[in-house]
């Protein structure tokens, strides 16, 4: 109930700060360019899905400990008010993750309708899209929060984090994962390598589309293995384990954290 | 009644509430008074569950307030500074609070008109100077008329003549039986507004009682001078 007003309250003041509508409107012009010149077909949505895996990490860590500090003093307000933590933590949480999400899917979907595109591609390629997009900017949203309560009281620390978690997670794990293959090439390191994609959500992401198009052929030996074991039952149920796990954690971490901090 | 049972608080190395026992009368106004630092606002926020205690229990009617919540709906707070969203206009800030309190009252109106604020109802938070700030929290903390209220340093940045509407309205609160609680470091409002006295230094209570005694004790006519005597005392 309490939890709701809050959320009433925050959707109404970040529609008034209008950067979300300009962040809805960036996915709308790339999906819009990408299915003009990509022919409404898997190379239009392979491409949506790039950009997003690298822009909705980015957006949601920054924007998550950015808005955990610019809304202090509400945080502070509400907390003398009759109302548990855990209820004020979700109502933070859901009064920017949900409209973030919102905005990226309607971006998305809303060029993907009025091209037609929906009716001739494969709708599940697209589902999957949307949901994963959706699933990354709760999981890097919480991870955001997570920073930003760590680092409360120092906001540059708490950027800072994101910021490099951000580079290290979407553009050097590949290039450390791409080093190891080369330099352990010889040995049977199929294992290792299934884990260090499992332990990158971004990567999971990542496999979960390739797989999704058919295109794991691209990624050769390493790819093949993937193929075989994400295509399986069990690969499917261990790659969506992960992901919630990775959703839950920061989640988790951040909730008890905002329970325990002092104000 | 608010009782504080062996309150201790550290930050980090530093302890800022050394094992606290302090009962705070219902009915009856208390003043805390102290050096900067020694703790007053953390033990007010540590009531209002802000700062989480490293140890020692809090009671509000005899009841623990650890990992509570709906105690707070007794509670009336005001805090030395006052910060506010600051896109929220004055009239959508009470009634968010309305909203997460569960309340129709009208209280609000005749506070705003009572401070003078009621022209300026529809701007937003961040165009009001420091005083007019002030008064929002005032109003905020006596509006729902709950039966404890916290006040910060309240008249820190308000004007003498709504300091002295202020005091007033605190006043007929206490005439209404409310138990007020309040932080100064002007004692001539302490003086003029509570009855009981607690004197506190580097996280430990070093007088608390009624007023009169103090100053009957430290041979004074004024509080100021009793309490400028014990801070004497204290720090040789």
């Amino acid at each position: 109930m309490k939890t709701l007003t809050i959320l009433r309250y925050q959707w109404k003041d970040l529609l008034r700060g209008k950067w979300i509508v300009g962040y809805g409107l960036i996915y709308l012009l790339i999906a819009d360019a990408m299915i003009r010149f990509g022919n409404a077909g898997p190379k239009a949505m392979l491409s949506i899905s790039n950009i997003m895996l690298l822009l909705i990490p980015l957006v949601g860590m920054i924007y998550g400990a950015l808005y955990l500090y610019q809304s202090r003093e509400f945080t502070e307000l509400l907390l003398a008010q009759p109302i548990d933590r855990a209820s004020l933590f979700w109502g933070l949480f859901g009064g920017l993750a949900i409209p973030l999400a919102l905005a990226f899917t309607i971006g998305t979907a809303l060029p993907m309708i009025y091209t037609g595109m929906i009716l001739t591609a494969n709708l599940q390629s697209i589902l999957l899209i949307l949901m994963l997009g959706i699933a990354l900017t709760l999981l890097f949203t919480g991870l955001g929060f997570w920073f930003g309560l760590k680092f409360f009281e120092d906001r540059v620390k708490g950027l800072g984090f994101a910021l490099v978690s951000w580079l290290f997670l979407a553009v050097l794990y590949d290039g450390l994962v791409l080093l190891a293959v080369f330099t352990f090439g010889d040995y049977p390191i199929e294992k290792p390598m299934l884990a260090m994609a499992l332990a990158n959500p971004i990567d999971l992401a990542r496999i979960t589309v390739l797989l999704e198009f058919d295109i794991s052929a691209l990624m050769g030996y390493t790819g093949a293995v993937f193929s075989r074991f994400f295509g399986s039952m069990m690969g499917v149920s261990v790659a969506l384990s992960c992901l919630m796990l990775w959703l839950g954690i920061p989640l988790w971490r951040s909730q008890r954290q905002f329970e325990k901090k002092d104000f | 009644m608010i009782s504080i049972k062996k309150l201790r608080k550290d930050f980090g190395p530093r302890t800022v509430l050394n094992e606290l026992d302090l009962k705070i009368p219902a009915g009856q106004a208390t003043g805390i008074v102290g050096p900067n630092g020694s703790g007053k606002t953390t033990t007010i926020k540590s009531l209002l569950g802000l700062v989480k205690p490293t140890s020692g229990d809090i009671l509000v009617d005899g009841k623990l307030i650890e990992g509570e919540w709906q105690y707070r709906n007794k509670i009336g707070y005001m805090p030395q500074i006052a910060r506010y969203p600051e896109n929220m206009t004055i009239g959508e800030l009470f009634q968010f609070i309305k909203n997460m309190r569960d309340s129709d009252t009208n209280r609000d109106r005749e506070l705003l008109e009572y401070f003078e604020l009621d022209n300026e109802i529809d701007k937003r938070m961040r165009a009001l100077s420091g005083g007019m700030r002030q008064k929002v929290g005032a109003i905020l903390a006596m509006m729902f008329d709950p039966e404890i209220l916290i006040f910060d340093e309240p008249t820190a940045g308000l004007d003498p003549k709504s300091s002295v509407q202020f005091k007033r309205l605190v006043h007929e609160e206490k005439k209404k039986g409310k138990t007020v609680l309040l932080t100064s470091h002007i004692m001539s409002e302490i003086e003029e507004l509570t009855d009981h006295l607690v004197f506190m230094v580097e996280g430990n209570i070093r007088y608390d009682g009624p007023m009169h005694e103090l100053m009957e004790r430290q041979q004074e006519q004024r509080l100021e001078g009793a309490v400028a005597k014990m801070m004497e005392e204290t720090a040789a």
